[in-house]
């Protein structure tokens, strides 16, 4: 198990908590809606040789709110200023879901900010085929259920099994409700992104899905290839939403080969 | 004491079983509607309101809901443009108009002037949230609900007492000329009674307003208590809190028989009532509670301070729906649950005999200066609504009134509200009478 350890750093005012765990070439992760799971598997093997850096959502709790992010661009702008301030960039980067649209935001703005990004099934653009899962009128433990295609996977069932303890809950519902703030309307992706993302040139990137993802359909990917010059897509068969905890040999493989080429 | 009259003018042409296996009203498909039948009710749901105002009420509530046949005001401003001009004297309160839904404050400020110039000023305007449900059939963000509420009244009583045009550059609201010609009748503008299921914030806020607070049929003990809240919060801003800040809303309904009344009665809860308004997942929408009512919802799902079920609490955690698919079953727990609200004091039914001393009760225990009668749900006829609604005009609210004037009710058209004022440091008179609920065991 890496050693991992979590600090602050500070944006603009604002103290953000920040995962770090592992040694090597900086990887920025963006965790999704749900806020950050924790340390897992496939955090534990890259980091043999990455080190990450995770910030924890403003508004989820750790990180307190910043009442000025509104959009996911907002929080994509504010993720690029932390880049900057940290002398990171150009950095590589991967990023789930919600956290890939703040990813997407942030490449679309200034592809020159990643080597190489990683998004996993990313919200943010909408699709021409099948509608992003609405998240909001579910409750909690109906959303988890949904992220992966087999609610017996083990590494699932140590993150979210057993009963709900009311810390436990109430970090789900601070992630759910600044969600909700700033991706409410329009539902969870921006009109003018793949617009914009199309002029990202030079912008190197993985597209990572499930088979079996119940909440962003294949539209999505679909969509963002067809913005991304020279995007990569690799699909984990039989999984959901949650490729990196339900088949993490795979992805890991996936990732690293990525990461490496 | 001001004597209302309300009823959520319930669509009463569904076959319960759809409601059940729904396990709601909201999102009940509207396959289910027919136009003929509502063109009836709406027509008919007016003339009831004419008619309470011929029986002598004081005051006529309507609400809103919206996808809701559990309620069929969804526009209910429509319902209140049309009683204004066919009433002669009945005040015509909102309770109220659901702001963050409704986005739109300025035309909301011109709607309200126009209802309440028609009715030459007998207007009562309220303001709510909005149902949880209801932030998902309207697009209307939740996490900025609270937000959205307090800078819509802000601006609503702006456009309606500074002399415009005047740009506005808010948060959530942006005009550049706000200059509504449209004024309300009443100066400055109309009297507001804030509706509420015991929400702290909503009782702090309406106690820095000077608003009367309605307690919308919420359990006696949790009532007091924030009844207290409100006074402590009166008191340091220097005034007591009277009954004139007070208001309660609870479903009665009265038969010539106590065992018709009964059997009436049990309309209540039909497809599972007030509890089956929208199913858990759409109760709560993320956001939609302050940080401090999720603290509270996380460490104690029984309590009632959110004013929901607490089963529906629980579900919302485990995300598990009941689980019953014979019918029978649920009905046969609904009625338990029927019985539980009567003893509770929460549902008052009866003949005018056996509901007089309950509703005195609830007087002296809440000392309300604004009282309403919430007219049956569910299937009941037409007829056994207007019985209803004329026992208790002639046989109840004449006790009721003498009882008021007894034990002292002012209401705010009688006592403005905080206009007594309180010295620093002084404690608040107590504003309810708890002696009761223990007899009943209740607190």
């Amino acid at each position: 198990m890496a050693n991992w350890t979590e600090t602050t750093v500070n944006v603009g005012g604002t103290d953000v908590a920040l995962v770090r765990g592992g040694s090597g070439k900086p990887l920025f992760m963006l965790h999704d809606e749900l806020g950050f799971p924790g340390w897992v598997t496939w955090n534990d093997a890259l980091a043999e040789e990455r080190e990450f850096l995770i910030p924890l959502q403003p508004g989820y709790g750790k990180t307190p709110r910043v009442d000025w992010i509104r959009t996911y661009r907002d929080l994509g702008g504010f993720y690029a200023r932390m880049i900057r301030e940290m002398n990171l960039g150009p950095i590589d980067a991967i990023a789930f879901s919600a956290g890939g649209y703040a990813a997407a935001e942030m490449a679309a703005a200034d592809p020159a900010m990643f080597e190489r990004l990683v998004l996993v099934a990313p919200m943010g653009i909408r699709p021409e085929e099948g509608e992003i899962a609405d998240i909001f009128p579910l409750t909690i433990r109906t959303h988890m259920r949904a992220t992966v295609a087999d609610i017996n996977t083990p590494e699932f069932g140590d993150i979210y099994g057993g009963e709900m303890t009311p810390d436990q809950f109430e970090a789900f519902e601070d992630a759910r409700a600044e969600a909700a703030r700033i991706g409410w309307e329009p539902y969870m992706h921006n009109p003018s992104l793949p617009h914009l993302l199309e002029g990202a040139k030079g912008l190197s990137a993985l597209l990572v899905r499930g088979s079996a993802d119940a909440i962003v359909p294949k539209g999505c990917i679909d969509s963002y290839k067809k913005v991304i010059d020279h995007a990569q897509v690799a699909t984990i068969q039989g999984v959901g939403h949650r490729p990196e905890i339900e088949n993490s040999a795979e992805f890991i493989r996936i990732v690293r080969d990525y990461l490496t080429s | 004491m001001k004597l209302a009259y309300f009823t959520e003018r319930p669509y009463r042409w569904i076959d319960e079983d759809e409601v059940l296996k729904n396990k709601a009203f909201f999102a009940l498909s509207n396959r289910h509607f027919d136009h003929h039948k509502a063109a009836d009710d709406y027509n008919y749901f007016l003339d009831e309101y004419c008619y309470a105002e011929e029986l002598g009420f004081d005051a006529v509530a309507l609400n809103e809901h919206h996808g809701n046949p559990f309620c069929m005001g969804s526009v209910m401003n429509v319902e209140a443009s049309i009683l204004a001009r066919i009433t002669n004297k009945v005040k015509i309160v909102l309770i109220g108009n659901p702001l963050p839904v409704i986005k739109h404050p300025l035309r909301m400020a011109e709607e309200l002037a126009e209802i309440d110039l028609i009715s030459r000023g007998r207007l009562v305007t309220g303001w709510v949230r909005g149902a949880g449900s209801e932030q998902f059939f309207n697009n209307a963000n939740p996490a900025y609900n609270r937000e959205m509420f307090n800078e819509a009244h802000d601006f609503i009583v702006q456009a309606w007492t500074k002399p415009g045009p005047w740009r506005y550059e808010g948060k959530h609201f942006h005009y550049r000329h706000v200059n509504p010609w449209a004024l309300p009748y009443q100066k400055p503008h109309p009297q507001m009674w804030i509706p509420g299921v015991l929400s702290p914030e909503t009782v702090r806020w309406c106690a820095q307003h000077r608003y009367p607070y309605i307690g919308l049929g919420t359990a006696l003990g949790p009532t007091c208590d924030l009844w207290d809240m409100y006074a402590d919060e009166a008191a340091k801003l220097g005034y007591q809190a009277g009954p004139e800040n007070f208001g309660y809303l609870i479903p009665s309904f009265v038969a010539e028989t106590d065992e018709k009344a009964q059997e009436l009665g049990r309309n209540f809860v039909y497809g599972g009532g007030q509890n089956a308004f929208s199913r858990p997942e759409h109760t709560l929408p993320p956001g939609y509670n302050s940080k401090g009512a999720i603290k509270m919802l996380a460490r104690h799902p029984g309590g009632s301070w959110l004013g929901v079920n607490p089963d529906k609490l629980r579900e919302s955690k485990d995300g598990e729906l009941r689980p019953e698919t014979d019918y029978d079953v649920v009905r046969k727990k609904l009625l338990s649950g029927y019985q539980k609200v009567q003893n509770n004091h929460q549902l008052i039914i009866g003949s005018p005999k056996t509901v007089i001393p309950k509703l005195k009760l609830l007087l002296q225990i809440l000392r309300p200066g604004v009282f309403v009668f919430f007219n049956v749900q569910g299937t009941v006829s037409n007829e056994d609504r207007l019985t209803s609604m004329r026992l208790i005009a002639n046989e109840v609210m004449p006790e009721l009134r003498e009882y008021a004037k007894e034990i002292d009710l002012p209401d705010s058209y009688q006592r403005t509200p905080g206009s007594v004022a309180l010295q620093s440091g002084v404690s608040p008179a107590p504003v309810s009478d708890r002696g009761p609920l223990e007899e009943l065991g209740l607190r």
